[in-house]
């Protein structure tokens, strides 16, 4: 197969881990032609997968279309296709996998298999010009603290139940809090605590590098059942503690691995008070706080692509016959070899 | 030189929980545990999480000798400064060591801190943050374990398998060429502490910990 390298050469994208369906245009130099999503809003409750797989269904040949249009090139001019292939909801994944092996035999072009957390640090570091952080990754689906060595992204802490986007979602849905278009439950939450001002004291949970926000889920949802406290100290205290663990993790890892920055990606790297957190623990560790621009912080199909250009480049590509999608890929599974070590 | 409080203060490490300063106290080589306030935590959580823990910790200490296993003198304690006086243990962060030793040491170490923590967990000690920089070897060949800031008393499996479980985490990000063979003897030695049969109900917890965990495929 012909493959041409340079930087008139482009990657589609296609994401659909979990409620985002994503397709992107990046080309081999790192230039973000276009960055289209379409997310899918349960009427109630969390994501149903089955649910969020035919929203997915739905949308894909829109938002495929969409994303070619704003980067103005025709579907001739890609040169390779990547997807996640995991971890996350197995329909979901699914499909975007069959969207992303059809569209490759198609057009006859490479496909890339990338996985979904490699993503949300290689657009973390494209974006903020981090070369060799300690990653905090915090979403809806992950909490992982993270650092590159010998050839993979290894994983120094992770939750060990509940994400804290998960955590600060159902809090806020017991807490009658409504989602609403363009602001998740996150960007919710955070808004009522800054009004908050008395602190509740609650349960904070760390494991050496690892966290466990479940009780402290349970916790905050009893404190608001109990009608003694106002919703705005509940959602500051909630994050106070939340994020007070998350930010003790990440200087664990960056006291331990001495690393010369910190990068902050997925959906809750939002987060303003996050994000103030970990700027002053950089600041206190003499390393450079990079945190990913808003528009590339939850799911996305840039991320997708631009792993798959580095992976590719760098010789890894994925047959049809192993583009089967992998719900429980490990972050430190994936062999590297485009980082410098 | 003058023997007295603080003839010289030498930060020695920087961690993220507590800073560790070397310092001459009464004539004697000791480390000043210091569990400065933290900046990016609001004062209320700040001032408990650090009295909490400096009050915890030479407790445990004390109950890990107790167990048998070695750790540092505690000599003075303020709780609402957070501070701690204590031995400086000389040697090396087992750390530093693990990875270029004959494979026969690495092996008796493994081992020997596998003993190590089948004695606190006899006991009712979970460590909280078993990595190999906070075990100290000695020019004898004994293994310190230092660092006790996050650790509980429980009697309970669960606690002991997410102790067992970040032991082998930190091996596998820090070690990863020998993580199998090392975490392998820890078990071992473990089991020389407090028997094959509880080893066995651990060892399954431990699997179970880790297929609850986030992506981690059947084996």
């Amino acid at each position: 197969m012909p493959a041409k390298h340079s930087e008139d050469s482009y990657c589609l994208g296609i994401e659909s881990t979990a409620d985002d369906f994503g397709a992107a245009v990046v080309s081999f130099d790192g230039r973000v032609l276009s960055n289209i999503n379409d997310t899918y809003m349960p009427k109630e409750g969390g994501i149903h997968p089955r649910e969020a797989a035919r929203h997915h269904a739905e949308v894909a040949e829109q938002v495929l279309a969409e994303a070619l249009q704003k980067a103005a090139i025709k579907p001739q001019d890609v040169s390779l296709v990547a997807f996640s292939q995991g971890p996350g909801l197995g329909p979901c994944l699914r499909t975007g996998a069959t969207a992303a092996r059809a569209l490759a035999s198609y057009l006859d072009v490479p496909l890339v298999g990338v996985n979904h957390c490699v993503g949300h640090i290689e657009i973390g570091k494209l974006a903020t010009g981090a070369r060799d952080p300690v990653t905090l990754y915090v979403s809806g689906g992950n909490t992982i603290v993270s650092a590159f060595e010998a050839g993979r992204y290894r994983v120094f802490g992770e939750t060990l139940d509940i994400a804290i986007g998960n955590c600060l979602d159902v809090f806020a849905r017991a807490a009658g809090l409504q989602q609403r278009h363009g602001k998740p439950f996150g960007a919710v939450v955070e808004e009522l605590a800054r009004k908050g001002k008395q602190f509740v004291s609650l349960p904070y949970t760390v494991k050496g590098m690892d966290l466990s926000f479940s009780g402290l889920l349970t916790a905050a949802v009893q404190a608001f059942q109990s009608g003694k406290y106002s919703l705005e100290d509940l959602c500051f205290s909630l994050q106070e503690v939340a994020f007070s663990m998350l930010t003790e993790v990440t200087e664990r890892a960056l006291a331990h691995t001495e690393k010369p920055e910190v990068l902050l990606t997925g959906g809750v790297a939002a987060n303003r008070r996050l994000q103030s957190m970990l700027e002053t623990v950089a600041e206190e560790h003499d390393a450079r706080f990079c945190v990913v621009p808003l528009s590339l912080a939850a799911d996305n199909g840039v991320m997708i692509a631009w792993t798959g250009i580095l992976a590719y480049k760098s010789g890894v590509s994925t047959t049809i016959e192993k583009s089967y999608v992998n719900v429980k890929w490990r972050l430190e599974d994936v062999y590297a070899p485009w980082v410098e070590g | 030189m003058r023997p007295g409080w603080r003839d010289k203060t030498v930060l020695i490490k920087k961690g993220a929980e507590a800073s560790l300063y070397l310092e001459k106290w009464h004539d004697r080589k000791v480390v000043m545990k210091r569990r400065l306030p933290k900046r990016y935590r609001i004062p209320e959580l700040d001032q408990t999480i650090r009295s909490q823990r400096t009050a915890n910790e030479p407790n445990i200490i004390h109950k890990a000798k107790e167990a048998g296993v070695p750790t540092p003198i505690v000599f003075m304690v303020d709780v609402a400064d957070a501070n701690i006086v204590m031995e400086f243990v000389e040697g090396k962060q087992v750390k530093e060591v693990l990875d270029t030793v004959s494979s026969e040491e690495r092996l008796r170490l493994s081992r020997l801190i596998g003993r190590m923590i089948g004695r606190l967990h006899r006991h009712g000690i979970i460590h909280g943050d078993l990595t190999t920089s906070n075990m100290i070897l000695t020019p004898h060949g004994r293994v310190v374990f230092v660092d006790f800031g996050l650790s509980e008393r429980s009697k309970e499996l669960e606690p002991k398998g997410v102790d067992l479980h970040l032991m082998k985490r930190a091996l596998h990000s820090t070690h990863h060429k020998h993580a199998k063979e090392c975490f392998k003897a820890v078990m071992e030695g473990y089991s020389e502490a407090v028997g094959k049969e509880k080893t066995r109900k651990v060892t399954a917890k431990i699997r179970e910990i880790e297929k609850r965990g986030r992506y981690v495929s059947e084996r």
